[in-house]
């Protein structure tokens, strides 16, 4: 047996001593697990209050209302978060509130509960959250026993990298086995895959050279005062003949010269990213505007499209090491998943900031502040 | 006349479920495709395989486990084969036999991915035997 240990934020003792009597007795035992589970229940009525248990207990899961009369639910989840804590964060929320929830979900939560809610409401996204937390635990001790290397960048990218050579090694061997038949044309569609993973190799390979830049940095950096329009512009006429391809409108806006000191080789990078993403995740015949302005002691470069848009919960995984996302819509995209996280890591080290916004099916919107003349680190 | 026997598979990389596809077709099965876990638990609500064959890291790094858990739930009596490239990219192996293992993950085989035509087509005939007697 095992116990999770909960933590109740809320300002309603009957809430409180509610959720602690439905679970003092609740045990969650799937045939899968090794173990049953059972809880202890922690109880806080307020966001302060509740961020104390949460430094000095550790709960595994903290049940939160956001309507605190101190500080807000939001705000706690965003401490866990910040603090990278290993919680899992389920809102307790009424339905008028709901739209908040949703974009807890979004900022970390696991889940949320509607205010009010049956036990049964509530066992059930507690056996879900064991079952996430038990699978949780198993996958963290497969990692450990593997040394923990597969989070580790090299061996992420000796998968990315093998994944194509295993791919290309199957179809070449099925070829040799004639396996499609006597008849050449009956083999097109392996050689299609073959040059697409080809391609996407080699796409690897040049953002791996880019991000080897990013952190070896500084002895070949070389800051100096440039006009970042024209380096928008180079980087809009390297992508002219994609964005042709698939009728894609380039538009470029805003002042003819917004200085700012950098590296050149690094900005085209950024821009470079962000543009041919751009385009890549837009759809036939739409737009990208790429605006670039000045704002007191910053410049401001904003990269906007009109594809595909990226899910709420996809939006802050986008920025990390080989991180796409796989749907329907970018099945026959390739990428690397290295061109953000390249971007976000040169963006950091001149003390800027990149957002995102975006709708699924209209639009995304990234948007880029460097500040004009402080490059530190 | 006997029917085909019917094998799903499940795996994210679209040209691996493709050569899969291919060699388990050779064998003279059937085959039903899925390219993520979200994919298959569509399909097994309105199909039932005579085995599976699933990749273990999907859109989630347990996704394989998950989709084993549901099917076994639903489908206690399909065999389930989990492929794996895991083992030789981190040296993690598993090991099925182990009772320890056996109680939570509920497959009945672990195969790495780049496994002989022959010995898959070997394995495969045991499980779907053993499901049968
Ligand atoms: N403008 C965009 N519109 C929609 N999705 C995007 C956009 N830019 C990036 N993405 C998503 O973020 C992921 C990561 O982007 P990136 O790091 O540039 O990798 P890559 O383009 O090589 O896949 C992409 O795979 C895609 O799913
Ligand atoms: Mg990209």
């Amino acid at each position: 047996m095992s116990t999770l240990k909960i933590l109740v934020i809320d300002d309603e003792p009957g809430i409180r001593s509610g959720i602690s009597r439905i679970l003092r007795n609740f045990r969650v035992d799937y045939p899968f697990m090794e173990e049953a589970f059972d809880f202890v229940v922690q109880e806080a009525s307020t966001g302060e209050a509740g961020i104390e248990l949460i430094e000095t207990d550790k709960p595994d899961i903290l049940l939160l209302d956001n309507k605190l009369p101190g500080i807000q639910g939001v705000e706690v989840l965003e401490y866990i978060r910040k603090k990278q804590m290993n919680i899992i964060v389920v809102m307790i929320t009424s339905y008028a509130s709901l739209e908040l929830a949703v974009k807890a979900t979004s900022d970390g939560a696991y889940d949320f509960i509607p205010k009010p809610f049956t036990p049964q409401e509530l066992k059930s996204s507690i056996e879900n959250i064991t079952k996430r937390v038990f699978l949780k635990k198993m996958t963290n001790k497969l990692q450990e026993t593997g040394k923990q290397i597969r989070f580790q960048f090299l061996s992420v990218l000796s998968h990315e990298l093998k994944a194509p050579l295993n791919s290309i090694e199957g179809y070449l061997q099925m070829i040799r086995e004639r396996q499609a038949g006597p008849q050449l044309e009956s083999y097109d569609y392996m050689v299609d895959r073959m040059l697409e993973r080809i391609k996407g190799m080699r796409t690897l390979i040049l953002d791996l050279l880019d991000l080897t830049k990013v952190t070896s940095g500084k002895g070949t950096r070389d800051i100096r005062e440039i006009n970042l329009v024209d380096i928008a512009h180079t980087a809009i006429d390297t992508m002219r003949p994609y964005s042709i391809q698939k009728d894609i409108k380039l538009n470029l806006h805003g002042n003819d010269v917004v200085k700012v000191m950098a590296d050149n080789e690094e900005m085209e990078i950024i821009f470079n990213n962000l543009i041919s993403n751009a385009i890549k995740y837009n759809r036939e015949g739409g737009t990208v505007d790429c605006t670039i302005s000045e704002d007191g002691s910053c410049v401001e470069i904003l990269v906007e499209d009109t594809g595909i848009g990226i899910n709420p919960e996809d939006l802050n995984k986008i920025f990390d090491d080989f991180v796409r996302i796989k749907s329907e819509k970018t099945r026959n995209i390739t990428g690397s998943g290295l061109g953000l996280a390249i971007v976000k890591k040169l963006i950091d080290t001149y003390k800027g900031t990149i957002e995102v916004t975006s709708q699924p099916d209209i639009g995304s919107k990234f948007k880029v502040k460097l500040p004009i003349d402080k490059p530190c680190s | 006349m006997t029917t085909k026997k019917t094998i799903l598979i499940v795996d994210d990389d679209q040209d691996y479920l493709y050569q899969l596809k291919a060699r388990v077709e050779s064998f003279g099965f059937q085959t039903l495709l899925a390219e993520s876990q979200k994919e298959a638990e569509e399909l097994i609500l309105k199909t039932k395989p005579d085995l599976a064959i699933l990749d273990l890291m999907m859109e989630n790094e347990d996704s394989g486990f998950i989709l084993c858990y549901k099917m076994k739930k639903k489908y206690p009596e399909v065999p389930i084969i989990i492929a794996t490239g895991v083992a030789a990219e981190t040296g993690i192996s598993f090991d099925i036999n182990d009772e320890n293992n056996r109680k939570w993950i509920k497959a009945d085989l672990f195969l790495e991915k780049g496994i002989r035509k022959e010995k898959l087509k070997e394995e495969i005939d045991n499980l779907l035997i053993k499901m049968n007697s």
